[in-house]
Order: C-alpha cells, then structure tokens, then sequence
C-alpha cells in the first residue's frame, strides 16, 4: 500500500519534471519546483511508514519549512536583485 | 479492526494519488503561469491532506500523530503564500493573463 | 503578556517534537525557547498581528466552513482539468473586513480553494484570476467576504 503511494509519487515527479524542462516563462519552473518539493515531502514520509521507521517525519518537516523559505528567497532574488539590506 | 483501518488507509491513498497525478496532468496541460498555478494548489491541497489522513489511520494516538499534523498545518499555510507571491511578481513582471477580463483591472 | 503566550505555545512544540524527557533536554528546550522569545521582542514582531487572538472563539467553526469549501472546488478543478474547458478570467473584487489580518486571512482563503487566485491587492480591493466562470461566480457572490467579516468580529 505504501509503496503504491511512492509509485504515484514518483509518477507525479516525472510529470512535474516535464514541465520544470518545457516551462516558458521563470515563474512556471519555480513554481513547478515548488510543487515538487511538495511531492517529495510526501515521498519522504511514505518512505518512512515503508521502511518501518517513523523518524523520517522530523526530514519531512525541516523539508517543508526549507522547500518554503527557498522558494520566497528565490522569488525575492528575482525581483529586487538582491536579499535584503541596502541594494 | 486492523483490516477496517487498512480499508480506510487505502481509500485514501487512491484519492490522494490520484489527486496529484491530475494536478500534475493539469501542470503540463493548463495555457499560461495563472492556470497552472490551481493545478500547483490542488497538489498542495488534496493530496497532502488524503496522504496525511491515510497515513494518521496507520498510526493511532502517538506523538508520530502530532508529527503528521505538524507537517499538514505547514503546508496549509505556507502554501497559498507561495502561490500569491509567484502571481503577484508575475504581474509586476507585466505578464497579462490569458482569456478575458471583467472590468477594470488594477 | 503576549511574550508568555508565545513562550509557552514554543515550549508545547519543543516537548511534542522531542519526545525525550529528561532533565537535562528540558532545561535546553526552556532556554532555547526564552531565546526565541527575546529575538522576537527585540525584532518588535510580537503585536496583534503576530498573535491574533481575537479571531479564536470563532475560528473552529470557519475552517470547517473552509475545509468543506476546498474540498468542493478540488472536485470542480479535477473536473475542469480532464474535461478540457478551460476558460480563465480576471476581475476586481471589493473587500470590507478592517483590520489587515482579516484581509490577509481574505485573499489566503481565496488562494487556498483551488481555482481562484488573488493576483495582486491595493488596500481593500483585491484583483482574482479565476480558472472558469463558475468559480468566478463564486467569489463574486461575496459569501467568503461576509464569512471573514463575522470571523473578524469588529462591527
């Protein structure tokens, strides 16, 4: 059951994949890889329940937080050029 | 009881499944930056909440429990700021959405 | 007295995340978790805004109201993605709540249901993409505007 659930997941990575490649504009490939850092955060969970070792969770939880953090950064980068402070 | 509750975790697992791998579809298939980005949401939306659910009827009362919530609780509200800040700085990049538009537009 | 709030929902987190309980990781998580607290005071990013507690006495009832919502829409965009019909507009939408928490938690809402998306804000009028006409007339009935006004509970 839970290795089910790691097939759809890698499905879904290679389809998000395709459009990481084709993506026109910057803005679809982060957000695609947005999505993907989504999917991998289900993927570590899942992987933990498989292998009968739950403490995967706390990866899957610093995981998400950073997936979060890096994408408003990039973002932030994209925009103002620069990270903060004096420009 | 132990079968009832892998019932349920399966019916989950589906549904979650198969919530992302049309999100997914509709990431490759929608026309321009705004559509996909439903598609990205329902990604964030309905497959980590059937995943998380599925994955809560496994474990029963524990501190394993809270761990799951915990991530569930960070990507609901991390994710509909991601979504509105690519929009917002699609926007200021002058990217116009496709389709029409009703009145007056900021 | 928002600092001991903020102290002790940290302290909560630290003890539900280490599951150790000894002396030595409590007295380091109680440290850490004063730390914390000191930064953020010292950064001024403890107000109303930080810890909005006058929404919690309603809130239960309104994320039901929003869970059942996103589930609604998930539906309506899985169908929207295979059937192919796909046809996106943009419109303005006004909306009333003050406080600007309450608009936040207005345009996060409109984000969160997969189909509508706020774009961009100017003090009280928000600008929404929506994937079809029926989800556009959906945020344009104004219900979700008049659900977080109650949940704001200033008039």
């Amino acid at each position: 059951m839970f290795l089910a659930g790691l097939i759809a997941c890698a499905i879904t990575g290679i389809l998000i994949l395709v459009r990481i490649i084709l993506g026109e504009t910057t803005f679809d490939r982060i957000l695609a890889v947005n999505s993907l850092g989504t999917v991998i955060v289900i993927g570590i969970s899942l992987h933990g329940f498989y292998s009968n070792r739950p403490e995967f969770l706390d990866i899957a939880i610093v995981y998400a937080l950073i997936n979060f953090i890096g994408t408003v950064a990039v973002l932030k980068l994209f925009s103002s050029g620069s990270l903060g402070g004096d420009k | 009881m132990e079968l009832i509750l892998d019932i349920f975790t399966g019916i989950c697992f589906f549904i979650g499944s198969l919530s992302i791998i049309i999100g997914a579809c509709g990431l490759i298939k929608l026309p321009d930056v705004f559509s996909r980005i439903h598609a990205a949401g329902m990604i964030d939306t309905a497959g980590t909440a059937f995943f998380i659910l599925g994955m809560i009827f496994q474990t029963g009362w524990s501190l394993i429990t809270v761990k799951l919530i915990l991530i569930g609780v960070f990507i609901f509200f991390t994710s509909p700021v991601t979504s509105h800040v690519t929009a917002n700085l699609a926007r200021q990049k002058n990217i116009l959405p496709v389709g029409k538009k009703i009145g007056k537009i900021l | 007295m928002k600092s001991l709030i903020l102290f002790f929902i940290l302290l909560t987190l630290w003890l539900l995340m280490s599951g150790y309980y000894n002396i030595l990781l409590i007295s380091l998580g109680i440290i850490s978790c004063a730390f914390c607290v000191f930064v953020a005071k010292r950064g001024k990013i403890i107000d109303d805004e930080g810890l909005p507690i006058f929404f919690m006495p309603r809130l239960l009832n309104y994320l039901i109201w929003l869970f059942k919502e996103i589930l609604m829409s998930n539906l309506a965009t899985a169908k929207v993605i295979i059937n192919g019909n796909v046809e996106p507009e943009t419109f303005t939408v006004k909306a009333s709540q003050v406080t600007d928490v309450a608009k936040v938690t207005y345009a996060n809402s409109i984000t969160l249901t997969p189909g509508t998306v706020t774009t961009k804000m100017q003090k009280n009028i928000f600008e929404v993409h929506a994937l079809n006409s029926d989800f556009g007339n959906d945020v344009r009935t104004n219900e979700m505007d008049k659900k977080v006004t109650w949940l704001e509970g200033k008039k």
